[in-house]
């Protein structure tokens, strides 16, 4: 579905401040794939997932997305196929407009049956609320409410559920559940699981929580320094524990795994 | 008091509210929903006034108002091209149209600061002709400039919620989601003020139409006469959906026209119009600020005089 090939990207190249966040990063991940990544600070996790966005272009290398080459592809074309869901709650969607106005914005943009005229139908808005209530918030008795006026955890529900109205062909979660509250973050991420497993959506997904790197989804990439360092799934992705993954990452990345957010018990 | 409100007061009052509530409403799209200072209005109002004279002047008041939207639409694509393709900031992006549009103007009049339409047929002259009874005789100024702003207002109700209208809308709110939810704000910064644009020429054109004359500094400050009839009206509504909103935007243009035309009743020179506008602009920005503060005031006395109590 989604096949890196030797990417590259430096920042603020040939001043004092130059940093290369990627370097020749090849990851080739198949429908239905579900993988975690975990890194320390700065390893490029966030960048990487730029890179597949569109928010810069790559210095070298090659991004193809179910066939198509998207490498030099504008950023506001490629997210038709993309969902994007940030650490951030508030910059997925937009608080002066309502809840209905946000669904329909994700809603008739993605679905095809855009028409610069369109307008949100009945059938939309009953659609809209079957789906919200499915976030079981009550949020779909608040479909006229300004979305600034909902909690961070029911704006990221929000979001989530915006990114993936209309299937996408790739899912970027950078750390989506961290800013949240702990029971919300754990509703939050079911919610994922579901809608992921239910739909076989092709996932990435950023956390600083080991467990839950080793228990979400069916592969776990471990980033440093700009480059993936580990790659693991099947048998012994199941035998692997938090000690023993750390133990691999001090192996393979010759320091230890620093981030000063990191997870290593609790779930 | 009953020599300060007068009926004619009002009407006037109204009339020049709903004229003048277009650009109020330009501003609402390019201020409010774009998040972006568009100082290209001046020049632009000015440039529909200018437009709409000459093709007044040609014998044909109704086309005049269209090609002065069309002349607006030019410059508020000019003012978007500068901040979408070239990189210029919006508000230097502004400020530099306004700049050009000056000669600009000058150059559609004729390279004369000045024209008249008194011989000529504009909107309102020949409305004047439909019917001699006296009733319709006093109010059909009104009427028309209230029809105007009346169809500008459902139709952008209509509009903003459309497809196209939401993306606009969001643009403003959350770039950062706009281009995630694969909309290209640039195009939409584009159509916003091309819009937005239309509606401050329209504005100007039915001002021309309506004094009779084009001047080049029509447009001088309306910038910050149309902010403060934005501010008022949104003051006044404050939720509510777009048709409800944009309605807003014009009851604050008449109710700004209102307090100027008391404020020149109490014998200030016509001269202090502008400094009245300024005055008017700063307090109703300041207002809920101030508002806040006396509350909070409020509250700390009243929690003192309670600790004061207690001890």
């Amino acid at each position: 579905m989604l096949s890196i090939k030797n990417i590259s990207k430096t920042f603020h190249a040939g001043t004092v401040n130059e940093k290369t966040a990627l370097r020749n990063v090849s990851l080739e991940m198949k429908s239905g794939d579900f993988a975690t990544i975990v890194g320390s600070n700065g390893a490029g996790k966030s960048t990487l997932f730029h890179a597949v966005t569109g928010a810069f272009y790559v210095d070298g290398g090659q991004i193809i997305l179910d066939g198509e080459d998207i490498t030099f592809k504008k950023e506001h074309l490629r997210s038709r196929d993309i969902g994007h869901l940030f650490q951030d709650p508030l910059l997925g969607t937009a608080p002066h407009m309502t809840i209905e106005e946000n669904m329909a914005l994700a809603y008739m943009r993605v679905s095809g049956k855009h028409s610069p005229f369109g307008r949100v139908t009945k059938k939309d808005k009953t659609l809209f609320r079957e789906k919200l209530a499915l976030l079981d918030m009550g949020l779909e008795e608040r479909m006229k409410n300004p979305v600034g006026l909902l909690s961070g955890g029911q704006r990221q529900a929000l979001t989530l559920l915006m990114a993936t109205v209309v299937t996408p062909k790739i899912l970027l979660l950078d750390e989506h559940t961290a800013a949240l509250d702990p029971a919300t973050a754990e509703k939050v991420m079911k919610l994922t699981k579901d809608i992921i497993a239910e739909r076989g959506i092709t996932c990435l997904m950023v956390t600083h929580n080991m467990h839950q790197a080793l228990e979400t989804g069916n592969r776990t990439l471990m980033m440093n320094d700009g480059r993936i360092i580990l790659d693991i799934t099947g048998k012994e992705r199941e035998s692997m524990t938090v000690d023993t993954l750390l133990e691999k990452f001090r192996e393979q990345a010759g320091t230890r795994l620093d981030n000063d957010r990191i997870l290593l018990s609790g779930r | 008091m009953s020599t300060i409100f007068t009926l004619s007061i009002l009407q006037s009052a109204l009339e020049l509210g709903c004229i003048y509530a277009l650009i109020a409403i330009a501003l609402y799209i390019s201020f409010t929903l774009l998040n972006i200072a568009d100082l290209s209005t001046d020049g632009c109002f000015t440039l529909g006034c200018a437009v709409g004279a000459m093709v007044t002047m040609a014998g044909h008041p109704v086309l005049a108002l269209f090609m002065a939207m069309g002349a607006g639409v030019c410059s508020g694509f000019i003012t978007a091209f500068l901040q979408t393709k070239m990189g210029v900031q919006s508000i230097l992006a502004g400020i530099i149209v306004n700049t050009g549009l000056y000669t600009v103007n000058l150059a559609v009049m004729g390279f004369s600061s000045n024209i008249n339409l008194f011989h000529c047929d504009t909107l309102f002259s020949l409305a004047k002709q439909v019917s001699e009874n006296k009733i319709y005789r006093d109010w059909y100024e009104l009427g028309i400039a209230a029809l105007i702003v009346l169809a500008v207002c459902l139709i952008l109700g209509w509009f903003l919620n459309t497809s196209s209208g939401l993306s606009i809308r969001a643009t403003g709110d959350n770039a950062h989601m706009v281009k995630a939810s694969s909309i290209n704000p640039g195009r939409m910064i584009t159509a916003g003020l091309c819009i937005s644009g239309s509606l401050t020429a329209l504005s100007g054109a039915i001002l021309g139409q309506y004094q009779k004359s084009c001047d080049i500094n029509f447009g001088t400050g309306q910038v910050t006469i149309a902010l403060a009839s934005l501010i008022i009206g949104n003051t006044l509504v404050r939720r509510g959906g777009m048709l409800k909103r944009v309605s807003g935007v014009v009851l604050g243009s008449c109710l700004y026209r209102f307090i100027v035309a008391i404020a020149l009743r109490l014998n200030l020179p016509a001269e202090a119009v502008k400094l009245v506008s300024a005055v008017i602009v700063a307090a109703a920005i300041s207002f809920p600020c101030l508002k806040e503060k006396a509350g909070f005031t409020k509250k700390k006395m009243e929690m003192r005089k309670k600790a004061a109590v207690r001890t």
